[in-house]
């Protein structure tokens, strides 16, 4: 009986599929398997960008991946973002997989019409005749101490535009699984990575480690469960609200985290749910205020039925609304950090 | 003394600057079944050898080519009068007097080359498989346009035809792109890619040139030069108005593109080219457009009325091919009016159903906005409106 009893126990281990954490896994690490198992699984993904092939990467995320498919399949290009970020669009629109990489998205603007008008309305215009399955990724948003031109957020401009999916990833495995996704989705998707992200580890399951783990595109999660307040967030401040949540459970506060995972389509549901049950809502990013992410989610709880679940204004937590500065003291000014949202939390919740 | 009389027949031809060398080869029926021509000398850019100035019509092709040339010619020219009677919206950009270039060029690819141009594209849709009606009926917004309605005038699109591309120089890099995925698949395909004069000066061009040069990109940048760019004539919109050598170390030839041979032999030389990996040409073929730059611009004030007329009296491409098809005995007078004839039925029928065909409907407005559409909810014009997404299109890159 006994026996019988341990075998079961052992089987039941044997076939789990929760979460019990068996590695860690950085960010970095993520995409580059991403791309990896891609590439391996579908021949006609091909990643190409600057210093992707035999420098390894800018910020290694494609490291081995020259030296493992050679140049037909990782290719280096020139510093014309305008040209190559066509040349992408239209290999996709061709026949094949590419991945565009952005050294950083601040450079995208200078394809940005290929993105927009090449690449996520096409399919409209052809009246669903010619699909574009391409992957724009590359790190978004403020690194440390690059200043104005490096530093700008991309959320905003590009889930404005329909025809357009845009994932934000936050962790290892939103990273890994959003990627795939992205790579394997016959669409444009934008993928807007994080620097400072790129070294961070996570715990993750022995599932995401595998060669066919998906984030679905457009569902959001939920990082933290709570009951005080909604946190609203995607990338980086994901981290920002999960410190403040830390900071807020002392005093008493449980605030629940949902972490975005896709700006579009924007999984608002989820939000809905939440704030169904907290009544009060927080969206915080590191863009801009004016027309950023934030205004959407917000807009999207007051117009609708969102209204009547709320006990208090909706509120937004952003970059301010400067161009970001160098020097360090102004840099960390200019983002919100943890104690900001906290302080907005208490203010809402009208607390000392 | 038969050399003479040949010659004698040739100077009757109006032919400003073309020698004409007819050589008769075959007769039947007191046709020929085959001739021999001349065309202008190419130039060439970084090339040793150019096409073949002395080029050979078969009847059947020369029919072929001319019922082509006249179907745009007449396509378009309805078009013209669909914009003037308002029913036909927006942009409409008419490609009469370059005929000769969509129709050479096509005359030399094979099935699986692809083609990408701007806007100036009711001539290629035509010729890469989009009947007049199918073109005429997308300009009126109908369902039986050849995108449903959804694309207009600038968005016309077939297998391994992309566009259809408003924005000026979007499509260079792109067509250079299609080239590396013929290329990448181990196909010997080829994507011919359009651009106007003026999307000549285009930053994106030199990049895209850039990269298919080091890269051996099997892209053929061709410069349909018609003289202006919207009302801004060449010469003062570009420092170097010699297009075919502007891709600098990327090998290049001027054509005549007035003359549709011409025309098909330099594309048969750039093809060869490119196919078997020597990397990108440029061609810059030197044509007309008898309308303005689009249906809102008449087309005179930045030029005289005269230089229009000089054009199509002495150059026009379908004039010029009809006179060589007749004194060389290739068809007869009778054989071009049935041509003329029947072409102008299939355009009159194309116009009728471009009035009469239903317009698309209402439900579409949210069709085919993504390929794989995760959420189908599509917000209307008011938080209260949800409208369905509809998958409708066949996605050729979906599997």
């Amino acid at each position: 009986m006994m026996l019988k009893n341990a075998f079961k126990y052992v089987g039941l281990r044997g076939i789990s599929t929760s979460r019990p954490a068996s590695a860690q896994l950085t960010v970095r690490d993520a995409l580059n398997s991403a791309i990896d198992e891609e590439m391996e699984r579908d021949e006609r993904v091909f990643i190409l960008g600057e210093e992707v092939a035999q420098y390894d990467g800018a910020y290694k995320i494609s490291r081995g991946l020259w030296k493992k498919y050679g140049d037909k399949r990782v290719i280096d290009t020139p510093i014309t973002e305008m040209g190559f970020a066509g040349i992408a669009t239209g290999a996709a629109m061709g026949g094949l997989r590419p991945i565009c990489e952005f050294m950083t998205w601040n450079f995208s603007m200078q394809a940005i019409d290929h993105v927009i008008n090449s690449a996520a309305k096409t399919f409209y215009m052809s009246a669903g005749l010619v699909n574009v399955p391409i992957v724009f990724r590359g790190p978004n948003g403020a690194a440390a101490g690059v200043a104005a031109q490096h530093s700008q957020c991309f959320g905003a401009w590009y889930s404005h535009c329909p025809g357009l999916k845009v994932v934000a990833p936050y962790s290892a495995e939103d990273a890994k699984g959003l990627l795939k996704a992205a790579i394997r989705d016959p669409d444009p998707v934008v993928c807007l990575e994080n620097e400072i992200m790129y070294g961070t580890a996570f715990d993750v399951s022995d599932e995401v480690l595998s060669k066919d783990f998906i984030v679905p595109i457009g569902k959001a999660k939920i990082e933290r469960v709570g009951k005080h307040i909604t946190l609203v967030a995607f990338s980086r401040a994901v981290a920002t609200c999960l410190d403040a949540a830390k900071e807020l459970s002392a005093i008493g506060i449980e605030a629940e985290v949902v972490n975005l995972r896709s700006l579009r389509p924007l999984d608002f549901d989820t939000v809905m749910e939440s704030v169904k049950k907290t009544n009060h809502l927080v969206s915080v990013e590191h863009g801009w205020p004016q027309s950023g992410v934030g205004a959407e989610i917000v807009s999207r709880m007051v117009e609708g039925p969102g209204f009547y679940y709320l006990d208090a204004p909706p509120v937004r937590v952003t970059g301010a609304d400067i161009p970001m500065p160098y020097a360090k003291t102004l840099e960390d000014n200019s983002l919100p950090q943890g104690k900001d949202v906290v302080r907005v939390v208490k203010k809402i919740l009208n607390v000392q | 003394m038969f050399s003479v009389t040949l010659r004698s027949l040739g100077r009757q031809v109006h032919q400003q600057n073309k020698s004409l060398a007819p050589l008769f080869t075959y007769s039947k029926n007191g046709l020929n079944t085959e001739a021999s021509f001349d065309t202008k000398p190419f130039k060439l850019h970084k090339l040793e050898e150019g096409p073949s100035t002395s080029v050979t019509l078969s009847r059947q092709d020369a029919l072929k080519y001319y019922k082509d040339m006249q179907m745009i010619r007449r396509m378009e020219t309805a078009a013209g009068n669909l914009y003037k009677e308002k029913i036909i919206r927006g942009f409409c950009h008419l490609y009469s007097g370059q005929e000769a270039c969509c129709v050479g060029m096509r005359a030399s690819m094979r099935s699986y080359d692809a083609v990408i141009t701007a806007y100036r594209a009711h001539g290629w849709t035509y010729m890469m498989g989009v009947d007049p009606a199918g073109v005429l009926s997308e300009l009126t917004g109908r369902s039986t346009g050849c995108q449903r309605g959804k694309g207009g005038s600038m968005h016309m699109y077939i297998k391994n035809f992309y566009g259809g591309n408003g924005i000026v120089g979007a499509q260079q890099p792109l067509g250079a792109g299609v080239a590396l995925a013929l290329k990448y698949q181990g196909t010997d395909g080829v994507c011919l890619t359009l651009y106007g004069d003026g999307a000549a000066n285009q930053g994106q061009l030199y990049e895209a040139m850039n990269i298919a040069q080091l890269w051996k990109l099997p892209v053929i940048f061709i410069c349909e030069n018609n003289g202006y760019g919207m009302g801004t004539s060449v010469d003062r919109a570009s420092a170097s108005t010699n297009y075919y050598t502007r891709g600098d170390y990327v090998p290049g030839i001027w054509v005549d593109g007035m003359d549709v041979l011409a025309v098909r032999e330099a594309t048969r030389f750039a093809i060869d080219h490119c196919a078997t990996g020597k990397g990108p040409m440029v061609m810059e073929v030197v044509t007309y457009r008898y309308s303005g730059h689009s249906m809102s611009d008449p087309g005179t004030s930045y030029r005289s009325r005269d230089e229009i007329q000089e054009v199509r009296q002495t150059r026009d491409p379908i004039t010029g091919f009809r006179e060589r098809l007749l004194s060389t005995s290739l068809a007869t007078a009778e054989e071009l009016k049935d041509i003329d004839q029947e072409v102008r039925q299939v355009i009159e029928d194309a116009v009728k159903r471009a009035k009469a065909d239903k317009e698309i409907g209402l439900e579409e407005l949210t069709a085919d906005i993504s390929c794989n559409p995760i959420d189908t909810r599509v917000r209307g014009v008011t938080a209260f409106d949800t409208l369905t997404h509809r998958r409708l299109g066949p996605a050729v890159n979906n599997h």
